[in-house]
């Protein structure tokens, strides 16, 4: 993993993180469900984990998260940062069928397909397993109100990453040319 | 949009003097022992300390006004949403059922309920002082810093160092293209419908992606040109070497942590502490 994790990665993680943060403390979109907010930020950390990995995902969800956890609560909720990285994670590993292709300018059916699959993975397992389950570990909450919560979370969250994301690769593929994309004129 | 990061300001007291890394040491070593009971006199002691200490380091109320507000509003619905969904669990927890009085149906208020609630209130309110200290008195360029010094890979740490550094531009970058669309003519109140406050986000979202992918490329040129990622370790400019103090809070820290799982396996018996038997 530390090989592939390039210099223009980095750079990505840090500022995908940014923006990231950014959304999630300070642009709230109150969503039709009463109380609570569409957290566009997910959009974005599944955007950079399809073009760039797992590890970058993650740390965009997790740092951005915790950064914002810091800043309102003064203590991060830890189940919940994690489950923020997870999230971006699990897309981050179909980065290799989708990056070459939006590289080169491609952003078919068949990959927004796949992207949308994997984030609907990613963010069933963050909120409906791993944040859950770290809400009884580490802070022993009651079971019925942490699957409550996790099941809400995970509907708003897995519509935002897979409309979200799909806007952004779309709107990225578009900017870039791909070989051969140039013809003679006659 | 106004956009306030760390109100970080550089003071000259006990705890702004100690290492970034020992400072993270003792927040990890803290919040982890706080995390790990629910017994409510080792959480009332964690917090008596933890607010001597910003006490010590001089931080004022009004740093800190609105985040006890969100805290507050967070702990209430967390509260009564807990009371709400789990009326008996404090009986469940403690084997005992002592009622006080009772509202209607299942939702009896019982002397186990309260204390279970109590103690959980106190136990997410006591980890808020740690992270204001830690956040307030660390020079956020130290923060990477310290990061790596508990062995976090330096290129996690750099990445993390950027987002600290670049968070104001991209907020600078939201607000103009922000501006720049209202001037276009888009809706920006919240009087807009649903499926068009989706499409407003995504009029501003694109354009600082873009923006940001760009200055992604920019800034990993600059860096490798400069030959970063070379060596397998790095320094830090903003790293303060070790000394007694840092060592004897980690260890004073690291003590609280040990005392609180002592207590937990071996008077305790489990998480919880339970006055009722």
């Amino acid at each position: 993993m530390n090989s592939k994790f390039s210099t223009k990665t980095i750079v990505a993680t840090g500022l995908g993180a940014a923006v990231f943060f950014l959304f999630f403390n300070f642009v709230k979109i109150p969503s039709p469900v009463p109380e609570t907010n569409l957290q566009i930020a997910y959009g974005i950390s599944c955007f950079f984990a399809a073009i760039f990995g797992p590890l970058a995902g993650f740390l965009i969800g997790f740092v951005g998260h915790a950064l914002s956890d810091f800043i309102s609560y003064g203590s991060p909720w830890w189940s919940w940062v994690v489950a923020s990285g997870i999230s971006a994670l699990v897309v981050g590993f179909v980065s290799g069928k989708i990056a070459p292709a939006v590289e080169e300018g491609r952003f078919t059916f068949n990959e927004m397909k796949i992207f949308a699959i994997a984030a609907v993975i990613g963010n069933a397992l963050a909120w409906l397993l791993v944040a859950p389950v770290l809400d009884i570990v580490i802070y022993a909450e009651p079971v019925s109100t942490v699957f409550l919560q996790g099941i809400t979370a995970f509907i708003l969250d897995a519509i935002v990453s897979c409309v979200i994301g799909i806007i952004l690769l779309k709107a990225y593929a578009s900017t870039k040319t791909g070989q051969g994309s140039l013809s003679r004129d006659n | 949009m106004k956009v306030k990061l760390f109100s970080y300001s550089q003071l000259d007291t006990f705890v702004h003097r100690l290492s970034g890394v020992s400072k993270l040491f003792c927040f990890l070593f803290l919040t982890t022992a706080i995390m790990l009971t629910y017994d409510i006199r080792i959480i009332v002691c964690i917090m008596i300390l933890s607010l001597i200490m910003m006490k010590i380091s001089k931080i004022q109320f009004k740093q800190i006004k609105t985040m006890l507000i969100y805290v507050g509003l967070f702990l209430l619905f967390n509260f009564i949403l807990t009371y709400v969904v789990e009326p008996e669990y404090g009986v469940k927890i403690y084997g005992t059922k002592h009622v006080l009085f009772s509202i209607v149906g299942r939702y009896t208020v019982t002397q186990e309920q309260l204390f279970y609630q109590m103690t959980k209130f106190m136990k997410y309110l006591s980890v808020i002082p740690l992270g204001i200290i830690f956040v307030l008195t660390t020079n956020p360029s130290e923060f990477a810093s310290s990061l790596n010094g508990v062995g976090v890979s330096y290129k996690i740490c750099t990445a993390l160092s950027l987002t600290l550094r670049y968070f104001p531009d991209v907020a600078r970058d939201y607000t103009t293209i922000s501006l720049a669309q209202q001037a276009r003519g888009i809706e920006m109140s919240a009087k807009a419908k649903f499926t068009d406050r989706i499409k407003r986000v995504a009029a501003i979202l694109i354009p600082l992606i873009m923006t940001t992918m760009d200055r992604v490329e920019l800034i990993s040129n600059a860096m490798d040109l400069r030959g970063y990622g070379k060596n397998k370790k790095r320094t830090w400019y903003s790293q303060k070497p070790l000394k007694t103090a840092d060592y004897i809070s980690m260890a004073v820290s690291l003590l609280v942590l040990i005392g609180s799982l002592y207590v937990r396996f071996y008077i305790n018996h489990s998480m919880f502490y339970n006055p009722f038997i």
